[in-house]
């Protein structure tokens, strides 16, 4: 094929775009070669099988004061955050190259999701980020209403961003916690932990579950916010800041914990745009990239919040980044405490809504329509079309195809964690074992969403 | 787009077809939403990819593939575009004008095989991979083209619209 011709016959001289961004423009002069060259560290991606691997790590050394030892780390190893496995090339203590290996959690969930109609479809999305999983919901929801041609109404809109942003906070505290354990601040494990659990108790409060909790759902939200919900949302606005007061004292003034963080897994901005990646792991590398800024949904072009961004792109700076995005996700709380507006919960659209409750008793067609809404779904105009959130962890893309049918004839999700983890073997080159794990654990992965 | 596009159109050697709009040398349509997707020819893939990151979509965002072998619906696609089983589907984001837009290449199913993104867009190998393992669909040109998800023994492409799904045999469900 005349592709990689065609590649080399490519516009030697790329018109220069009208973009005021300094850094667009210094890398658009080098465009025309491809981003490769852009990554200092890509002979650090080991290309390698896990047979090869296995082949090469059993045979007979040649000559042992000139080896590279190959090493296998996972996929059950305490620090890799579930089931990512890691290939290792190792010189001493110092990491050559590595390959990380997924797939251990892999379900077929987009499989899964084209046998689900568009009701149910929010069950399946849920457990892809399990410690975001509403915003799976969201990205989902948003790609239907979008193909459907709806508009939600402001309340439900204003209770998915308090959601939203009540699940950024609880899993950047499950980060905090993990971090802080990889890391061997293992009391902060019971920290994060317990700061989570308090989160999780606003989720049972509103939506019944503590995870998956299928209550973002395609024209709106499941149920109305319980009564005392407001209590509740000031009483976490009130234990959180000491809290997080007490995670500075413990960890960011520590001379240890910035010790073993700072300069540890260092990634420039243009590698970062280059490798894809996406949230705080963009962001650290000092890219003000925020979809809820940037390209607005919802009504966050309605609040005021900081996009936090971080200077050096180490492993410090993400945990900073966290940090403080918990505190503007609390901003941005107390903004939708103050304005959140009163109206139904979810679209009045006959078609996508079934009944209230009280309808079904007393009218046969209510209960017909009820029925049919949940055994057969709705139908969806033809189309595809492309949704994006910002996660914890980074843009959630959802893709959707559809037929015209009850049910997406694809369904596709751009998992954060997964494009973030191409950049370990970039962020691991030369550096030692153990900040290997402070890498891994700086990226944030979940392998739910990794693996589908 | 910009205007650079059009410059950009006129240095390429593609065929015009008179009422279809165009950018970066493809028939550029609005899908729903007011979504941009330009749906360039399979052979110009990496020109018309090469002609995007020149103008500022500096990252892949996503990459994905639809098999349409059994879709019962119509497929809008503009003149001059021939509907083949699969699709690869390819969006970018421009951060400075915070924009995005789609690609959307046809791909026939004797020939599963397209230009890799992987020297233009780095960040769209575990994306390649992640295609072909689930659709079978062959980058040309991508470093390590190997299964991602499933195991690397694994036949058969799941996402396939012909991939056997089924019940295995679970052990206590008959019983009473």
């Amino acid at each position: 094929m005349a592709m990689t011709d065609a590649q080399a016959e490519a516009p030697a001289e790329p018109a220069a775009p009208a973009i005021e961004h300094q850094m667009a423009t210094e890398m658009a002069d080098e465009v025309h070669e491809g981003q490769l060259h852009i990554l200092p560290r890509n002979h650090a991606v080991m290309r390698m099988s896990e047979v090869q691997m296995a082949e090469k790590a059993n045979a007979p050394l040649e000559d042992e004061n000139d080896q590279t030892m190959l090493m296998n780390m996972g996929p059950s190893h305490p620090s890799t955050h579930g089931v990512l496995r890691l290939m290792l090339e190792m010189d001493g203590e110092t990491v050559v190259r590595s390959k990380p290996v997924v797939g251990y959690l892999h379900t077929g969930m987009e499989k899964t999701g084209e046998a689900l109609t568009y009701l149910q479809g929010p069950t399946n999305v849920t457990r892809m980020d399990y410690a975001a999983p509403l915003f799976n919901e969201l990205a989902f929801s948003l790609a239907v209403e979008e193909l459907l041609g709806i508009e939600i109404p402001p309340r439900a809109t204003w209770i998915r961003m308090l959601m939203s942003e009540m699940n950024r906070i609880s899993s950047h505290l499950l980060f905090m916690a993990t971090n802080g354990m990889d890391l061997g601040a293992v009391s902060m494990m019971i920290y994060g932990w317990r700061e989570r659990e308090e989160v999780l108790r606003f989720f049972e409060l509103v939506t019944g579950l503590r995870m998956n909790h299928n209550y973002i759902r395609p024209g709106g939200v499941a149920a109305d916010l319980p009564d005392g919900w407001r209590d509740s949302v000031l009483r976490l606005l009130e234990i959180l800041p000491p809290r997080l007061e007490e995670y500075d004292i413990l960890m960011t003034g520590q001379p240890i914990w910035r010790e073993r963080l700072q300069g540890v897994g260092v990634m420039r901005a243009d590698e970062a745009i280059a490798l894809s990646t996406t949230g705080p792991v963009l962001r650290s590398a000092g890219v003000p990239w925020d979809l809820r800024r940037d390209m607005p949904y919802l009504a966050y072009d309605e609040v005021e919040f900081d996009v936090v961004v971080g200077t050096y792109g180490d492993a410090f700076d993400r945990y900073a980044i966290r940090l403080n995005e918990i505190r503007e996700s609390m901003r941005i709380v107390r903004q939708i405490l103050d304005k959140m507006p009163k109206g139904n919960y979810r679209a009045a659209d006959t078609k996508v809504t079934p009944p209230p409750r009280a309808r079904i008793d007393e009218s046969m067609e209510a209960l017909i329509h009820h029925f049919k809404i949940f055994t057969e779904g709705f139908k969806v105009p033809e189309g595809e079309v492309y949704a994006a959130v910002e996660s914890p962890r980074g843009e959630l893309g959802c893709y959707i195809v559809s037929d015209g049918g009850p049910k997406p004839y694809r369904m596709h999700i751009r998992g954060p964690s997964f494009i973030n983890l191409q950049t370990l073997p970039h962020m691991m080159s030369q550096g030692l074992i153990a900040d290997a794990v402070a890498v891994i654990s700086s990226v944030d992965p979940i392998m739910g969403e990794v693996d589908r | 787009m910009s205007e650079t596009t059009e410059d950009l159109e006129t240095e390429e050697p593609i065929v015009e077809t008179p009422d279809v709009p165009m950018a970066f040398g493809a028939p550029l349509v609005e899908s729903t939403g007011g979504q941009l997707v330009i749906h360039p020819a399979r052979e110009n893939w990496l020109l018309v990819a090469s002609a995007i990151l020149a103008d500022g979509f500096f990252m892949c965002i996503d990459v994905t593939a639809v098999d349409y072998l059994t879709f019962q619906g119509q497929r809008p696609l503009p003149a001059g575009v021939a509907p083949e089983r699969f699709e690869l589907v390819a969006s970018f984001i421009n951060h400075a004008r915070a924009e995005r837009i789609r690609a959307r290449v046809q791909i026939p199913e004797d020939d599963p095989t397209v230009g890799s993104l992987s020297t233009l867009y780095p960040g769209s190998d575990y994306l390649e991979r992640e295609v072909f393992d689930m659709f079978g669909i062959i980058f040309e040109g991508h470093p390590d083209l190997s299964r991602i998800l499933m195991p690397e023994n694994w036949e058969g492409h799941p996402l396939r619209k012909d991939f056997a799904t089924g019940a295995i045999p679970v052990q206590f469900k008959g019983t009473k």
